[in-house]
């Protein structure tokens, strides 16, 4: 497909818009599409590396020299704010102070109050906090009347307070 | 070919082209994905050689005892070929992250893990260690996260998950921490283009906390009026929550094009009908087709068998001409590389003999659909 604007080069960028609740596309090449302000590469990632970007700018000035480098992956912030990836699990340790904002923002919240992940060799609390969140889903389960998934989810919370495998 | 893992299953993740899910004329398929992390290893953008081959290692050693995944095939993206990946790839299985673009280094150690049943599926060493994902045909959200949650049992039980009490599972990106789970609906929307209504649909669908984007994932073009409906926060309302919202607004957008498609065919008959057998009739006749505009007339004609303006052709049939008229899927048929003009060609040709194996009545329909 050409460029509808130069008509000459292939288009690279397709630009779906919608105002006025009219949906438009646009198909572009690349230099008409920054002549027009239109920065190229993926576009449903953009808004959100501007986004973590902005938050790194905030919040770098405030965190930058107690957050430093994850000791374990060797991420710094910059490299954070560039890709907008974390590094390794300690990472969300390291960079806590700047990270609530950023999930605040992205989340509306920073508490996970899905699924509790039971681990290979669970503890107590590990058990008890995984029965809390399986009560949750099986009330969940019969308010939608799906009989057989609050079934299973009630054998699993019985062998679980029975200490057994599961 | 080094694995010829079509060969053993040709329809391997093509479960869902067979359409016999509720709502299957409008809701194509839906997707529900989880990412998970083992402790210790650093993740996918920071990975090494060393992290990699271990955590592939890993989950190919718990991949031989989950119960999910018996009977299923694991496929080592090295040790396939490069049309192998571009089926895997056109077939939404896989994403480029894991299988590598042309012209670019090959990512090592990422693995395809497939479930018997076609349908369920792990990535290995995506952007993060693993993407748990189920494609199932039609409108069926809580059957797909059903299979989904239980293969995510069955891995956790063995490999140790990066869990954080407050932050949940921990991912790479800080977009999907939390449950870790994208649920997303494909839906073919031609009455809310044509009617123009979709712009509102779409805005609605924004303000509620779910995001859309085209076919082909992340920044891809709306193309034949299909659009991908899924969550957008993962952190902070449970699994259930995120499906169930979804739910109910999908269900509210089939109603929407449900009706759009009733005023189409109150208001405009004659012009529906006839834009839906022109497209039958470029589809069953035309000599080159480019893969843009096979799907922009599989619309119209997709239309057409939800309207009953077309009878005796299968959404199935439509499905698959969906997929296997893509350049992979053409070039595998054929034996060789193709060149764009013969790929249109071969495109076309492919078509006709799908359409002319089943033939609906070759008139127009007497007033099908208009009471």
């Amino acid at each position: 497909m050409v460029c509808e604007n130069c008509g000459k080069n292939e288009a690279a960028i397709h630009l779906t818009q919608i105002q006025n609740n009219e949906m438009s596309t646009r198909h572009l090449c690349e230099p008409c599409a920054e002549q027009m302000g239109l920065s190229s590469g993926a576009p449903a990632n953009a808004p959100l590396a501007d986004f973590i970007a902005q938050m790194g700018k905030a919040i770098a000035s405030e965190t930058v020299a107690s957050a430093g480098t994850c000791p374990s992956c060797g991420l710094n912030l910059a490299d954070f704010k560039k890709t907008g990836r974390l590094g390794c699990a300690r990472c969300y340790s390291v960079f806590d102070t700047s990270l609530r904002g950023l999930l605040r923002k992205l989340h509306g919240g920073t508490q996970h109050t899905g699924k509790v992940y039971l681990p290979p060799h669970p503890s107590e609390t590990d058990r008890t906090a995984r029965v809390v969140s399986l009560r949750r889903s099986l009330a969940r389960a019969v308010e939608n009347e799906d009989f057989e998934r609050a079934a299973a989810l009630r054998d699993q919370i019985r062998r679980l307070e029975a200490g057994q495998e599961v | 070919m080094a694995h010829d893992f079509l060969g053993a299953m040709p329809d391997a993740g093509l479960a869902w082209l067979r359409a016999d899910g509720p709502n299957s004329d409008i809701v194509l398929s839906t997707r529900i994905r989880l990412a998970r992390n083992l402790q210790n290893f650093r993740f996918g953008t920071r990975a090494d050689g060393d992290d990699r081959r271990e955590v592939l290692r890993m989950t190919l050693e718990t991949a031989g005892v989950a119960d999910s995944l018996q009977g299923g095939r694991q496929l080592v993206v090295s040790e396939l070929q490069q049309a192998e990946r571009q089926l895997l790839l056109e077939r939404h299985l896989v994403s480029r992250e894991l299988v590598g673009s042309n012209g670019h280094a090959t990512p090592t150690h990422t693995a395809l893990l497939m479930a018997p049943g076609e349908a369920l599926s792990v990535m290995v060493n995506e952007e993060d260690h693993l993407r748990l994902q189920n494609i199932v045909g039609g409108f069926r959200l809580r059957d797909a996260w059903r299979d989904v949650e239980r293969l995510d049992d069955e891995l956790g039980q063995r490999l140790p998950y990066a869990f954080h009490t407050e932050f949940g599972y921990l991912t790479s990106c800080p977009t999907n921490v939390g449950t870790g789970l994208r649920a997303s609906v494909l839906m073919h929307l031609p009455g809310l283009v044509l009617t123009q209504e979709i712009g509102k649909v779409l805005q609605g669908i924004s303000q509620v906390g779910l995001t859309f984007r085209g076919l082909y994932g992340e920044g891809s073009e709306v193309v034949g009026n299909f659009f991908q409906i899924s969550n957008q926060t993962t952190l902070g309302k449970t699994e259930e929550d995120l499906i169930d919202h979804l739910q109910r607004i999908v269900q509210q957008v089939v109603q929407y094009e449900t009706q759009a498609r009733s005023v189409l065919l109150r208001d405009a008959p004659v012009v529906i009908e006839d834009k839906v057998w022109r497209a039958y009739g470029l589809l069953r006749h035309a000599r080159s087709t480019s893969f843009e505009e096979v799907m922009n007339l599989l619309s119209g004609v997709r239309l057409g068998v939800g309207l009953k303006l077309i009878p005796d052709l299968s959404v199935y049939t439509l499905n698959r001409i969906m997929i296997f008229t893509q350049s992979a899927h053409l070039e595998q048929v054929a034996g060789s590389a193709l060149q764009e003009g013969d790929a249109d060609v071969q495109r076309a040709a492919y078509v006709r003999t799908v359409l002319s194996s089943e033939r609906p009545g070759e008139g127009p329909p007497t007033g099908a659909g208009h009471a």
